[in-house]
């Protein structure tokens, strides 16, 4: 996903990530411009509320769980040549998986034995739901990105089905599940913290951001000091090379795809199991595009998305803050400046880098001569 | 009673493949030439929000609807300059095209009109009304077969007819014209048509005005037909569905019109049947019946029933150099 731009190392990894951010910036700064607001006003605003009090960060971080997950899942697949859409859809079961293995098990399971089983429920349905794309890639010809999103659809009619016909305790309104028993429940990072003798501020944040970041450490030790990750990259980077080097790339797209849905799945922790203690319908609302984003503006390194992930959850909490404190502004201004990102450093990135280089090659030539003339005035000096 | 029924139930869905079909003709020419068009929805959703509030704003049908084919054929035309230009990721672009769309309605909806995301109702004046009202009423009292006719094939308005009309215009454009030919090679093998001394990217813009041309329409249906306002992603998902039509439809007009066609009578039976108990069965899971379209359609392109192949050149920008 990153050919040569013509642009250096550094270049490509740090500033360009950075300008495409500029760019998107701008034009979502035109649009509230356009609508009569102040960009900078706004700007201050969802920045205070996003980092501005320990509140905010917690909120921040808690947005950020569940964009690594989905990022981190969008960008393993990208690695071993494959977009994957689905990543709303496999949260979705991931989810499910999550919940009802806590509706099943938590009133008779210690919480010790049952995280760690809604851990592995949650991961398994995720991959079960990549798996069939992936299947239907590698050995039937189907394409992977039109199969998922009509995965993400069907994933979101079983949650409702199951929900309204199943899961739903008899004669309740609300569309959602029994609360799970307190075993299911993920400590909240202010238990956690009290456990040390730390404060921290009432907030969704849970351990589930620890798992995020074993799960980018396990990520990273996979794609580069493994084998197995290796010869995955190889697949995503050029698949006629990877057949030359006896690398089948059918397996390889099954264990890129399996590996991308368990990621997603592990948003029913962060989520079900470390907020809302029960299952709900809404739990995944846009976070599996979001993870295309992350991705992108990570450029699919697990520190990139780690940072991306902060990034975008200062977004969502701040634009939260912003609608609240601006009158006649909603989140929706998060969706779009999300749109805005997606579009210039994902679609765009070819009209960015190019001129980017070529700036760059100004600049340096400015440098050069600049430097260049003094040392000639010394001479004649 | 049961031929009421029965009309009701075609003309709900007529209604309810309309939309579909224009935007799975969208899909078609595009892909045809060799561009993948995720952005079906994001530029429907835009487009519908145009069509509502021009509607409002200048009380004109006509404004109404070329904002909203300007607006969408402007989306396509971006998709066109990061993909077919500049050679970027079509996928890419075109998760971009509907996650801007979700985003922007909302954001100048609310700071243009103050209610929450939606556009004002347009006046009666500026809805598109039933093309023959008099007719549909008149065949209405014919026995038996009246019933079914009359409100469910005659009492539609233009934009119906409309699109079932772009069907055949679509397959004679492809399959019998010149410039036809020549789309669909840029779709299967740019490098030929490009020997030929055809310029590539100007047939992709092409096939990419027609694709913002007929979401549009399909935006102005939704809005000036369907409901009287735009409200936050109204489409919900049509465009996507549209586009399982499209391949349900093999890339071709007339079987993604069946496509459609299915689809939409299957919305309609789900809209019929929610919250509805049947003897012995129990309640029926609608969600069953909202699924079974993507259901279908990946059942179709695993191979089970006969077998969907893309445009050979579908996804891969084109360089002469390459």
């Amino acid at each position: 996903m990153s050919p040569a731009h013509g642009l250096p190392r550094w270049a490509d990894l740090l500033l360009l990530p950075v300008v495409c951010l500029a760019v998107a910036l701008a034009a979502a700064g035109t649009v509230v411009a356009l609508v009569g607001q102040d960009p900078l006003e706004v700007m201050l605003v969802l920045v205070s509320g996003a980092l501005g009090s320990p509140r905010g960060i917690s909120y921040t971080l808690y947005y950020a769980t569940t964009f690594i997950f989905t990022g981190l899942a969008v960008s393993v697949a990208f690695h071993g040549g494959l977009f994957n859409i689905g990543g709303e859809g496999q949260a979705i079961l991931g989810g499910l998986g999550t919940g009802l293995a806590a509706l099943w098990l938590s009133p008779s399971l210690p919480a010790w034995l049952m995280l760690p089983i809604m851990l592995v429920a949650g991961a398994l349905f995720g991959m079960a739901w990549a798996a069939i794309p992936a299947y239907l890639q590698a050995y039937r010809g189907s394409h992977v990105v039109i199969t998922t999103i009509m995965f993400n659809f069907i994933a979101s009619s079983l949650l409702v089905y199951l929900l309204v016909h199943q899961l739903r305790p008899a004669g309740t309104m609300a569309v959602e599940s029994r609360a799970f028993a307190e075993s299911a429940r993920l400590p909240s990072m202010r238990d956690a913290l009290g456990w040390l003798g730390l404060d921290w501020p009432t907030s969704p944040l849970n351990l589930s951001l620890l798992l995020a970041l074993l799960a980018c450490w396990l990520v990273y030790l996979f794609l580069w000091r493994t084998r197995a990750g290796y010869h995955l990259r190889v697949v995503g980077a050029s698949p006629a090379a990877a057949r030359y080097a006896g690398i089948g790339p059918q397996r390889q797209v099954m264990l890129a795809m399996a590996i991308s849905g368990a990621l997603a799945g592990l948003v029913g922790m962060n989520e079900i199991a470390g907020v809302s203690g029960r299952l709900l319908l809404e739990f995944v609302s846009g976070a599996g595009f979001t993870g295309i984003a992350v991705a992108l503006m990570g450029r699919n390194h697990p520190l990139g998305i780690v940072f991306a992930s902060v990034l975008f959850g200062a977004l969502f909490q701040g634009g939260a803050e912003v609608a609240f404190e601006v009158r006649g502004f909603s989140r929706n201004m998060v969706v779009m400046l999300q749109g805005f990102i997606v579009l210039f450093s994902g679609a765009m990135v070819y009209v960015i880098a190019p001129a980017l280089a070529w700036l760059l090659a100004r600049l340096a030539a400015m440098g050069r001569r600049r430097h260049a003339a003094p040392a000639a005035g010394a001479e004649h000096g | 009673m049961d031929e009421a029924l029965w009309g009701a139930l075609l003309a709900s869905t007529l209604r309810m493949a309309t939309p579909l079909i224009l935007c799975a003709l969208a899909g078609l020419l595009a892909e045809r030439s060799g561009v993948i068009d995720l952005g079906l929805e994001g530029k429907m959703l835009f487009a519908a929000f145009a069509a509502g509030a021009a509607g409002a704003v200048y009380g004109s049908t006509a404004v109404a609807v070329a904002l909203a084919i300007g607006v969408a054929t402007g989306l396509s035309w971006l998709h066109g300059l990061a993909c077919v230009s500049y050679r970027g990721d079509q996928v890419v672009s075109g998760v971009a095209t509907n996650i801007i769309a979700a985003g922007l309605t909302v954001v100048l909806g609310m700071a243009w009109f103050a209610q929450g995301g939606q556009t004002p109702a347009v006046s009666a004046a500026v809805r598109i009304s039933p093309l023959m009202p008099d007719l549909a009423d008149w065949v209405q009292g014919i026995a038996i077969i009246g019933p079914v006719l009359g409100p469910g094939l005659l009492g539609h308005d233009a934009l119906v007819y409309l699109a079932f009309a772009m069907v055949p215009a679509v397959w004679w454009l492809l399959f019998r014209t010149r410039f036809g030919l020549r789309l669909r090679a840029v779709g299967e093998n740019p490098q030929m048509v490009d020997a030929a001394g055809v310029s590539v990217t100007g047939l992709r813009y092409a096939a990419l005005t027609m694709n913002g041309i007929l979401c549009g329409l399909a935006g102005s249906y939704l809005v000036l037909a369907q409901s009287a306002s735009f409200s936050q992603n109204m489409t919900a998902g049509r465009g996507f569905m549209a586009l399982a039509a499209m391949i349900f439809g093999r890339w071709h007009p007339v079987k993604a019109l069946w496509a459609c066609l299915l689809f939409g009578f299957l919305d309609s039976v789900a809209i019929r049947l929610q919250g509805v108990s049947i003897a012995g069965l129990g309640e029926v899971p609608v969600q069953l019946i909202q699924a079974l379209p993507y259901v279908l359609t990946v059942v179709l392109l695993a191979g089970f029933i006969g077998s969907a192949v893309a445009p050979q050149a579908l996804g891969r920008p084109y360089g002469k150099e390459s």
